[in-house]
């Protein structure tokens, strides 16, 4: 071979570290434990086990479905928004939007506990208007807007940058061959923003299904979700095999999610998620 | 021609501001029924604009559009009876080709069936047959051209807009595409609203040609009308070579050039009336220096194919002519004008702004002296040596 595919290889190098040790290697590591028993035999024993917790992963799917759907509600309109402006004002809304993504994950989630709680925020503004208490703290609500609120950036920003490559005469074609607004939107706009809704849906869904800490805040314990278990199974249980089965299930529910997204999108536009 | 019942489409006193500067100014065209009809200037002009404000991607500041005599202004692109051909395409990159061209009748709900018997007339129309199924972003830009012109041909529009649909392509294709454009225009017995800075294109294809500068319409007419009767120095100029030059008109069918009075067919100008005078490079004689009107020295000659380019200079006046016979550098010759191949002008805002071929001559002189090194002085060559 020649000199540069050699120079290449060794630039390449660095990065074929880095993907084996923090990629590779934890990845085997769940496997092993997930098929080991303490002794370190193969087993499928932990997987039995997994039954009992059926409901924590309806759970936990269930609720991060409904978290996708709401930031793809709230993020499109938002994303078409910005993409719509001048240029300029599109780089200070983008910066906004990601602005709360620079605080810290755990002060965010406190701060929404200041607001929900019985006699926080948004209930004492209630009472000094003279209204009655609404309970939010510890419901499903309050779980799933914890999971909206922290991932409905990565809705709103692929989103936004397949429409900011929207080229203004692709609308105007539409109109020109006899499409009303809507006919463009449906027909032009939408089927364009395919790959990047795709790639939101992924970006929201997997960390909201994997999520941990969300809901023993904002849940107060009740919504066990497939992170906290996880996150027991290694912090207090120190079961590990179960925590790297549990894992290993996920994993393979997340892919699962991935490919037929993937699909669903190359379906539309022959593009690439993420 | 003037009817109202053939015109289709009219422009009153169009004037169109962008940020604060008219690009275009008292715009008014009556376009015919069956017409191709051509807007030509050069770049910046208010082609495209124009054009936009007929789509109605435009709305104009000043001025009426009328379709058929109705006023259309605030009648928005999709519900006007005319479709574009957009000056890069814009194809939809998510639909293959069937999809696009199907786009437009599917929006009126036409039965599939019957779309996909249209789609195949339209393809074969344009050349295209079997390309149903291909992506629009692996065609050529050739072939990107046919999917737009029969996308937009399949809504049987009564006038199709095309914004320089030529322009991205190269100069074979671009002939071939210029015949085919103008066959597709008979067939369909359509007006074809066309926008180009191609003034070539322009005069081979048109039915009417309207020559455009700094948003202002500065002739409308047939390509003969253009290019043998310009109305002022910048028509003159801009289609095909020309000489321009001042005379003074000192009666009728009399011009004064050079002192000399000239044999002319023009007349109704005032007496005396200082005037352009248009002599065409194709229409003056080179002959011998006693047989001539004028007499010159020739100072550059340039082999064209079909017939020599030749500059003469005529009291320092650079005159180009083109013809068949050669003569050679430093001739003494002399140049014969019949009456028919003046063309007087009144004096426009353009006077002046173009003339002689002297630029022309002096780029040329410097390439042909090899050994001229004009730019090294002396002093410098010594020390080398
Ligand atoms: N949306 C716009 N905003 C500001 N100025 C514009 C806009 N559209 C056109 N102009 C200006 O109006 C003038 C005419 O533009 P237009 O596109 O009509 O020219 P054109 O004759 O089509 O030129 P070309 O041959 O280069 O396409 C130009 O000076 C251009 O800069
Ligand atoms: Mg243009």
């Amino acid at each position: 071979m020649n000199k540069s595919s050699i120079g290449a290889r060794l630039a390449a190098a660095p990065y074929l570290v880095w993907s084996v040790l923090f990629v590779v290697a934890p990845l085997l590591m769940v496997v092993y434990y997930a098929f080991t028993d303490d002794s370190g035999n193969f087993t499928f024993l932990n997987f039995a086990q997994l039954g009992s917790y059926s409901d924590v992963f309806v759970r936990s799917i269930w609720f991060s479905l409904i978290a996708t759907v709401v930031c793809l509600v709230l993020a499109y309109p938002v994303a078409y928004l910005i993409a719509m402006r001048h240029e300029r004002t599109q780089r200070v809304l983008v910066m906004l939007i990601m602005l709360p993504m620079w605080m810290n994950f755990l002060l965010r989630t406190y701060s929404w506990m200041a607001i929900l709680e019985d006699t926080g925020v948004i209930n004492s503004i209630l009472s000094k208007l003279g209204l009655s208490p609404v309970h939010m703290i510890n419901t499903p609500g309050a779980v799933i807007l914890g999971m909206v609120y922290n991932y409905l950036p990565y809705m709103i920003l692929p989103i936004y940058s397949v429409l900011a490559k929207l080229e203004r005469s692709m609308i105007e074609a539409a109109q020109d061959l006899g499409a009303n607004r809507w006919q463009v939107f449906t027909r032009i706009i939408l089927p364009h923003s395919m790959p990047g809704i795709a790639s939101g849906l992924t970006m929201v869904f997997v960390p909201s299904v994997s999520t941990f800490y969300i809901s023993q805040k904002l849940g107060g314990g009740k919504f066990d979700l497939i992170g906290d278990t996880i996150e027991r199974q290694f912090q207090t249980s120190y079961n590990y095999h179960l925590g790297a089965a549990i894992s290993f299930v996920l994993m393979v529910l997340i892919l699962v999610c991935m490919a037929a997204l993937n699909k669903f999108a190359a379906d539309d536009e022959g593009g690439l998620l993420i | 021609m003037t009817g109202s019942e053939s015109c289709i489409i009219s422009l009153r006193g169009i004037t169109k501001y962008y940020n604060g500067e008219a690009v275009l100014r008292g715009i008014n065209l009556d376009i015919h029924d069956k017409e191709f009809i051509t807007l030509l200037g050069p770049s910046g002009c208010g082609k495209t604009t124009t054009l936009r404000i007929i789509g109605g991607f435009v709305t104009p500041d000043e001025g009426d559009v009328y379709f058929n005599g109705k006023r259309v202004n605030d009648v928005p692109p999709y519900k006007r009876p005319v479709n574009t051909v957009f000056q890069k395409y814009a194809l939809f990159p998510h639909l293959n080709v069937y999809d696009n061209i199907a786009f437009g009748p599917r929006l009126r709900k036409m039965p599939e069936s019957e779309i996909s018997r249209r789609v195949k007339e339209m393809l074969e129309l344009v050349n295209l047959r079997g390309f149903e199924r291909r992506s629009v972003n692996l065609l050529s830009g050739g072939q990107q051209q046919r999917v737009a012109i029969a996308r937009a041909l399949i809504n049987d529009p009564k006038v199709l807009l095309l914004d320089e649909p030529l322009g991205a392509l190269d100069l074979k294709l671009r002939k071939d595409m210029q015949v085919e454009l103008k066959r597709i225009q008979q067939q369909m017995s359509i007006t074809f609203i066309y926008v180009t800075h191609d003034q070539e294109e322009a005069l081979s294809m048109s039915d009417t040609v309207v020559v455009m500068d700094m948003g202002e319409i500065q002739q409308i007419g047939t390509p003969e009308e253009i290019y043998n009767e310009p109305v002022n120095a910048f028509v003159a100029d801009f289609i095909g070579e020309s000489n321009i030059l001042d005379g003074i008109m000192v009666d009728d069918l009399d011009v004064v050039m050079f002192g000399r009075h000239f044999k002319c067919l023009d007349k109704g100008f005032a007496k005396n009336e200082p005037v352009d005078v248009v002599v065409r490079p194709e229409d003056i004689d080179i002959v011998s220096v006693e047989e001539g009107m004028l007499s010159g020295v020739v100072t550059n000659v340039t082999f064209k194919g079909l017939h020599y380019e030749i500059i003469i200079d005529i009291e320092g006046f650079k005159w180009m002519v083109q013809t068949t016979d050669y003569w050679p550098v430093a001739a003494v010759v002399g140049i014969k004008i019949d009456p028919d191949a003046i063309h007087v002008m009144k004096k426009s805002k353009y006077s002046g702004a173009f003339g002689d071929y002297s630029s022309f001559s002096d780029e040329h002189e410097k390439l042909s002296e090899p050994d001229a090194k004009p730019e090294q002085p002396p002093a410098e060559e010594e020390i080398v040596d």
